[in-house]
């Protein structure tokens, strides 16, 4: 019967698709309305006018020695606010993991049930470490650079704050995740609380706490060189300036070196991972 | 009767060098560094360190300048959205290619464009395309979306090599044309890791839209770099407070959509 098979659409299920783009088209649009999403001002004279030149430029990076001497300067200086500020997060970060590490809790583990006063305390100190890694550590950066000025201490704060709050919180993760078995028998045995975790719960998860730190470290190393945008400091702050001046040949010397320096971070760390994990 | 302990492991040297090194690079960068804690720490700066603080109490709560931070809240949705669903297009393009579907040659070229596209942080593409896209949320759309091209287009070219060609061959021996073959047998095959990735990334950027403003590419950031340049702390305390409750619901969101799908 060949009009059966003409009232037949080949996609069975086109009306579905259909209504499906007609509804995500209509989502759509006043999010591209408000994301100002106007692709043809691209191609106005005017800006293609200044992005070709700030392009072409980039086909010739500087590299005269001097320049290349102070990049070099910059980059070092933004490793250096990295791991600063992860030292300084870990001078934070160990006695928090400490103190949250409900595993430690002697009332915990003589009653079944915590005492008030410490739980209180750990609710309280955990709230601090939320807080602490949920504003974002750019914000941060703003914020300190208001405070102590434009330049590294600014960057080094705001990387020690937020991965304060990053790291004792996986830390503790980690610790409370490890074979609860070794740490509870010597802690009913009459250890302290500080060897039973050296030596109930520590050889297990001390290769992942060594990759994990080694992981933010790589992380901080990126993030000082964005927080250099807003003042704080190495490679990033001098991309801004140069940015704005449009000297698309020093930007684009200082992309290949912001690349480089993110693929040896990636195989430092790497390295290091094998090497104490 | 004395017990036998097994013998102590070797102590490595190369550990112990390692961890020396560990050690001079910590000293290095702090010495390195011109850190000013000695300013820091007079009595003064702490006075203006607590005025400061105390400038941002009580935040900022007119209704007129809530309704521009919730206009400013949904621009940077609709930021990260429009630079996501970019991004998808852009890495779906780049991934055929990247999956070696045109020669050995242009995969590895592709691969290493998407690797730097990728290395690249979306804040630095935001600084850069300011000069093409001017001020405002378009230039940090486009920096969102060039970002996670490089991300996504990376790990859609790995789902779509790792789906098993058999399916895709049979459909070729019997006749059918190749973009029909892909589109019928190895697409559908690939499409449920790859809607994951695009909603993880999804949920990447709306974090990172909230701070790309503070270049000037619109969204919240670009209102908390404008109300802290004026010194108005409490209007600067509720844009942080907006980007809180933003990262929460997001947090929250995904927490509950993953038990969903998981259980």
């Amino acid at each position: 019967m060949p009009g059966a098979t003409a009232a037949l659409h080949p996609d069975p299920a086109w009306r579905g698709r259909v209504t499906a783009t007609v509804v995500c088209l209509l989502v759509l649009w006043p999010m591209l309305h408000a994301a100002e999403f106007k692709p043809w001002l691209l191609f106005d004279p005017q800006s293609l006018r200044a992005a070709g030149g700030f392009l072409s430029d980039f086909l010739r990076p500087v590299h005269e020695a001097e320049f290349l001497a102070m990049i070099l300067r910059d980059t070092w200086q933004t490793v250096a606010i990295a791991t600063a500020g992860l030292t300084l997060a870990l001078l934070g970060a160990i006695p928090a993991t400490l103190l949250i590490t409900e595993r430690l809790s002697l009332s915990l583990l003589g009653t079944r049930r915590m005492r008030w006063g410490s739980r209180i305390v750990r609710q309280l100190l955990r709230w601090v470490l939320v807080l602490l890694r949920s504003v974002p550590e750019l914000v941060w950066a703003l914020l300190f650079v208001r405070i102590v000025g434009l330049g590294p201490t600014a960057g080094v704060l705001a990387i020690a704050l937020a991965y304060c709050g990053m790291l004792a919180k996986v830390y503790a993760e980690i610790l409370e995740s490890s074979d609860a078995h070794a740490m509870q028998s010597l802690l009913t045995n009459g250890s302290g609380r500080l060897p039973a975790l050296l030596y109930g719960a520590l050889p297990e998860s001390a290769a992942e706490l060594v990759s994990y730190t080694v992981y933010r470290w790589e992380c901080a190393i990126r993030g000082s060189a964005v927080m250099g945008f807003v003042g704080a400091g190495g490679l990033g702050q001098r991309m801004d300036e140069s940015t704005k001046m449009m000297a698309g040949g020093e930007v684009a010397t200082m992309l290949i070196v912001f690349v480089l320096l993110v693929a040896l971070a990636d195989l430092v760390s790497k390295m290091l991972r094998r090497r104490l994990g | 009767m004395k017990s036998q302990l097994p013998p102590p492991p070797p102590r490595s040297l190369g550990t112990l060098v390692l961890l020396l090194a560990l050690l001079a690079l910590v000293v290095a960068s702090f010495a390195s560094l011109p850190l000013q804690w000695t300013a820091f720490f007079t009595p003064e700066a702490i006075g203006s360190a607590r005025e400061f603080l105390a400038g941002f109490t009580p935040p900022e709560m007119a209704p007129a300048f809530l309704m521009k931070t919730l206009g400013a809240l949904w621009e940077t949705l609709a930021m990260s959205l429009v630079g996501t669903l970019l991004a998808i297009v852009a890495g779906l393009a780049l991934a055929l290619p990247a999956a070696g579907r045109f020669g050995g040659a242009l995969r590895g070229l592709v691969r290493l464009v998407l690797n730097v596209l990728r290395s690249i942080p979306e804040l630095v593409w935001a600084a850069l395309l300011l000069v093409a896209a001017g001020l405002g949320p378009f230039a940090g759309t486009l920096a969102l979306g060039v970002h996670t091209a490089g991300v996504l287009g990376r790990l859609f070219a790995d789902a779509l090599e790792n789906v098993p060609p058999q399916s895709e061959a049979a459909l070729r021996d019997n006749g059918a044309a190749p973009l029909a073959a892909f589109l019928y047998a190895t697409l559908p095959q690939a499409l449920p890791q790859m809607l994951s990735y695009s909603l993880y990334r999804w949920e990447n950027n709306i974090r990172a839209a909230a701070v790309l403003g503070v270049v000037g590419a619109g969204g919240l950031g670009q209102m908390l770099k404008y109300h802290l340049s004026l010194f108005q702390m409490q209007s600067a305390a509720t844009v942080v407070l907006a980007m809180l409750l933003l990262v929460a619901a997001v947090d929250a969101a995904s927490f509950a959509l993953r038990r969903a799908l998981t259980r």
